[in-house]
C-alpha cells in the first residue's frame, strides 16, 4: 500500500476513535466553564452577599438584630403560615392528583388547568383576590365584620394567600408520577380484598412517596419565601402580620440592612437546610428511588 | 366454584364492548377466551373480577348474585397482564398481602399467614427468593409470584389477564404446561385471557372465541378447531383456505366447473368454501376438482405447504403435503379435492359441511348434513 505516512498518522490504540456521544475537550471545557460562570454569577453571589451584608458588624451585631422582638415574630409568623398551609396542600395535592390520575370524569382537562392558575397568575393578583373576596367593601365583609371574623390583615389572610400560591406543587409532581404508575397497582390491592384506606396505605403512597416529597419540600420553600401575595393580604402590622420576607423589605426601605440582610440569611438558610435535606433523602435512598421508578 | 354470566352488556360511552354475552364456567374447569385485540375478552374477565361494572346483565358465582357484590367482596385471584406486583414489598409481602389486609376476625395469625405464603411459594417454585423484591426478579418469575399472589386468598375463581404475554416465546412454553399443572393440582376455577390460539388451545378444557364483543363458539380444543361453527372461527383459529363458490343442484361449482363436491339439501346461490390446508386429497386426472399452479412451495419442519394460484378471480390457496408426496408432484398444475370442508352462505349461517369422519378417498361427492 502506497499510502503517505506523513498525512496518516499511525493511530496509537489508544486513539481509536471516540465514542459518538463523547464531546472534543474543548466543547466539554466550554461547556463547563459556561454552566459554573453561570452559577457563581448568578447564584452564588447574591447568595454570597446575603451573608457578608448581614455579618457586617459581626456575629454580635447578627444575633441581637435576631433577637429583636418584630424580627422574631416575622419568623415565627412565617413558620406558622408554613406549618398551616404546607399540610393542607399537602392533602389538596394528593387528593387532585389521585382524581386526575386515576380517574376519568368530564371536566378533568379543565381541572389539570385550574390546578396550574396560581403559576400562571401574578402573585400579587393572587393576593388581591382574596381582598376583594375578603375585604371591608366585598360581599362577604359586612358579614364577616358582624362576626368579628378577621381573614385580611391576620393569619387566615396569609395562610390563603399562601395556600393558593404554592397549591400546584405537589399536584404538580404527582399527576405525572401517578398517571405513569397506572392503576393496576390499585386493582391488584382491592381485587385481593384490601380496602380503600388499606390500599392508599400500602399501595398508592409508598409508591409516590418521592415524588410527594419532592412536591412537599417546594411547596414548602415558596410557602417560606412568598412574597407579593402575602404582601398584599398582609397590612403590614409590624410585629403581627409581617412574614420574613416583608419583614426583610421593612428593614431594607429603612435602610437597616444589616437587620435586613440577617432575615435574609435565615430565610435563605431554611431554603438551603431544605435543599440539604432532598439531596440526602436522594442518596441515602438512590437504590430505593431508582427502583421505584423502573418496573 | 361455577361462574355463569348471563346476557352481560358493557358499554364505554357509546361503544359496546360487549353485547349480550351468556357463558356458562364449570367449577375447576380451566377455560380461555381467545379472541383479537378490541374483541372483548378483557372485558369481559373485568367484568367477572367486578374491576368493571356491567350496563346490564348479570354474573352468577355459584347461587350467589356476584353482580351486586364489589371486587374485595367477590373473592376472586386476579393476575394481571403486567402482574402489578407490589415494587416495595418483598416477594414474600406481595404474597401474604391479601391475608395481611384481612379485618382481624378473619386474618389467620401472622405464623399462620407466612407459613401459607412460603407454602405458596414453593408450589410456584420459588422457594428462597421469599426476600427479593420485585425489580430483582425476570419476567417468569414475577408472573409466578403474581400467580402465589392471587391464590393466597383461596379465591372461588382465578382470572388471568394475557397471563404469558409479556415472555419469552421459551418461558411461554415453560410457564403454560406449568399453569395446567398447578391447576390440575389446585383445582381452582381458572379463566384465562389470551390472543394466542396456540396457547388456548395447547392448555384450556374448554376455549371461548370471541370477536367483536360476542361469542362466536364456545368448545373444547377439538370441537374449535374441527368443527368451526363461523367463518370467523374458521378464519381465526389455525389456516384455512377461503373460496367464494356457487352451489345449483346439489353440486358445488368453482366458476364454471364443478368441483367434485356435493351438498345435497342445500338451495342454489353463492356460497363460501372453507378448507384447512391439511385436510385436502390430491387427485390424478381432474374430473371435478380444484387444480392450480404451483405459485410457491416452502417446507416447514415435517409438511411442504404449497400455494396454488387456481385463477385471477381467487385468492390463492395453500395446501400441505407430506414432503415425499409433495416431491412425487413435479409437475407444476396440481389437481386436488378438501376431504374436510364447510360452507357458509352470504349471511355467515353454516350451509353445509360433510361428516367430519374421514370418508373413503374414492368417494367423488359428499353429502352435506
Amino acid at each position: 500500500m502506497a499510502l503517505d505516512s506523513s498525512s496518516v498518522p499511525t493511530a496509537a490504540p489508544s486513539k481509536l476513535v471516540k465514542a459518538a456521544t463523547s464531546e472534543t475537550r474543548i466543547a466539554r471545557l466550554t461547556l463547563i466553564v459556561v454552566a459554573l460562570g453561570f452559577v457563581v454569577l448568578f447564584l452564588l453571589l447574591p447568595l454570597a452577599t446575603v451573608f457578608i451584608e448581614a455579618f457586617r458588624n459581626g456575629p454580635v451585631e447578627f444575633a441581637t438584630t435576631l433577637r429583636d422582638p418584630e424580627t422574631f415574630s416575622a419568623i415565627r409568623l412565617t413558620l406558622i403560615v408554613a406549618a398551616i398551609a404546607v399540610p393542607l396542600n399537602l392533602v389538596f395535592g394528593v387528593a387532585a392528583a389521585w382524581a386526575i390520575a386515576k380517574f376519568e370524569f368530564k371536566g378533568k382537562a379543565f381541572l389539570t388547568t385550574l390546578i396550574d392558575l396560581p403559576f400562571s397568575v401574578s402573585p400579587v393578583i393572587s393576593g388581591l383576590v382574596f381582598v376583594l373576596l375578603f375585604g371591608a367593601n366585598s360581599a362577604l365583609g359586612p358579614f364577616l365584620q358582624k362576626y368579628g371574623i378577621h381573614i385580611l390583615f391576620a393569619v387566615p389572610g396569609l395562610v390563603l394567600a399562601t395556600v393558593f400560591v404554592t397549591f400546584p406543587f405537589v399536584a404538580r409532581e404527582l399527576i405525572p408520577l401517578m398517571q405513569e404508575q397506572g392503576t393496576s397497582d390499585e386493582e391488584a390491592a382491592l381485587s385481593l380484598g384490601a380496602t380503600g384506606w388499606q390500599t392508599f396505605w400500602h399501595v398508592t403512597l409508598p409508591n409516590i412517596k418521592w415524588g410527594l416529597l419532592y412536591g412537599v419540600l417546594l411547596c414548602n420553600a415558596r410557602a417560606m419565601g412568598e412574597f407579593g401575595a402575602v404582601s398584599v393580604v398582609s397590612g403590614h402590622i409590624r410585629g403581627q402580620t409581617n412574614t420574613m420576607p416583608l419583614q426583610v423589605e421593612i428593614l431594607y426601605n429603612e435602610y437597616n440592612f444589616v437587620a435586613a440582610f440577617a432575615v435574609a440569611t435565615v430565610l435563605a438558610l431554611l431554603a438551603l437546610v431544605t435543599l440539604v435535606l432532598k439531596t440526602a433523602l436522594e442518596l441515602r435512598y438512590s437504590d430505593e428511588i431508582a427502583a421505584s421508578r423502573r418496573h | 366454584m361455577e361462574v355463569r354470566v348471563q346476557n352481560i352488556r358493557k358499554e364505554f360511552g357509546r361503544f359496546p364492548a360487549l353485547d349480550d354475552v351468556s357463558l356458562d364456567i364449570r367449577s375447576g374447569e380451566l377455560i380461555a377466551l381467545l379472541g383479537p385485540s378490541g374483541s372483548g375478552k378483557t372485558t369481559l374477565l373485568r367484568l367477572i373480577a367486578g374491576l368493571e361494572s356491567p350496563t346490564d346483565g348479570t354474573i352468577f358465582f355459584g347461587a350467589e348474585d356476584a353482580s351486586r357484590k364489589s371486587v374485595q367482596q367477590r373473592n376472586i385471584g386476579f393476575v394481571f397482564q403486567h402482574y402489578a406486583l407490589f415494587r416495595h414489598m418483598t416477594v414474600l409481602d406481595n404474597v401474604s398481602f391479601g391475608l395481611k389486609v384481612r379485618p382481624s376476625s378473619r386474618r389467620p395469625p401472622a405464623a399462620e399467614i407466612r407459613r401459607r405464603a412460603l407454602d405458596l411459594l414453593e408450589l410456584v417454585q420459588l422457594s428462597g427468593l421469599e426476600k427479593r423484591y420485585p425489580a430483582q426478579l425476570s419476567g417468569g418469575q414475577r408472573q409466578r409470584v403474581a400467580l402465589a399472589r392471587a391464590m393466597a386468598v383461596e379465591p372461588n375463581v382465578l382470572l388471568l389477564d394475557e397471563p404469558f404475554g409479556a415472555l419469552d416465546a421459551q418461558v411461554r412454553k415453560e410457564l403454560r404446561r406449568w399453569l395446567r399443572e398447578i391447576h390440575d393440582r389446585t383445582g381452582h376455577t381458572t379463566v384465562f385471557v389470551t390472543h394466542d390460539q396456540e396457547e388456548a388451545l395447547e392448555l384450556a378444557d374448554r376455549v371461548v372465541v370471541m370477536s367483536k364483543g360476542a361469542i362466536e363458539q364456545v368448545g373444547t380444543p377439538d370441537e374449535i378447531y374441527d368443527q368451526p361453527v363461523s367463518p370467523f372461527v374458521y378464519g381465526f383459529i389455525g389456516q384455512s383456505n377461503c373460496l367464494n363458490v356457487t352451489l345449483s343442484r346439489g353440486e358445488i361449482w368453482l366458476e364454471d366447473r364443478p368441483i367434485g363436491l356435493r351438498a345435497a339439501n342445500e338451495p342454489d346461490g353463492a356460497a363460501t368454501l372453507y378448507f384447512r390446508p391439511h385436510d385436502i386429497e390430491l387427485i390424478d386426472g381432474c374430473g371435478g376438482c380444484l387444480a392450480g399452479l404451483v405459485t410457491a412451495s416452502r417446507r416447514v419442519a415435517g409438511t411442504r405447504h404449497l400455494e396454488l394460484d387456481l385463477g385471477k378471480a381467487h385468492p390463492s390457496v395453500e395446501i400441505e403435503l407430506p414432503p415425499e408426496r409433495a416431491s412425487s408432484t413435479d409437475h407444476t398444475r396440481v389437481a386436488f379435492r378438501p376431504t374436510k370442508w364447510k360452507l357458509f352462505r352470504k349471511d355467515g349461517d353454516v350451509a353445509a359441511a360433510p361428516q367430519l369422519v374421514e370418508a373413503p378417498a374414492s368417494e367423488l361427492a359428499r353429502t352435506g348434513t
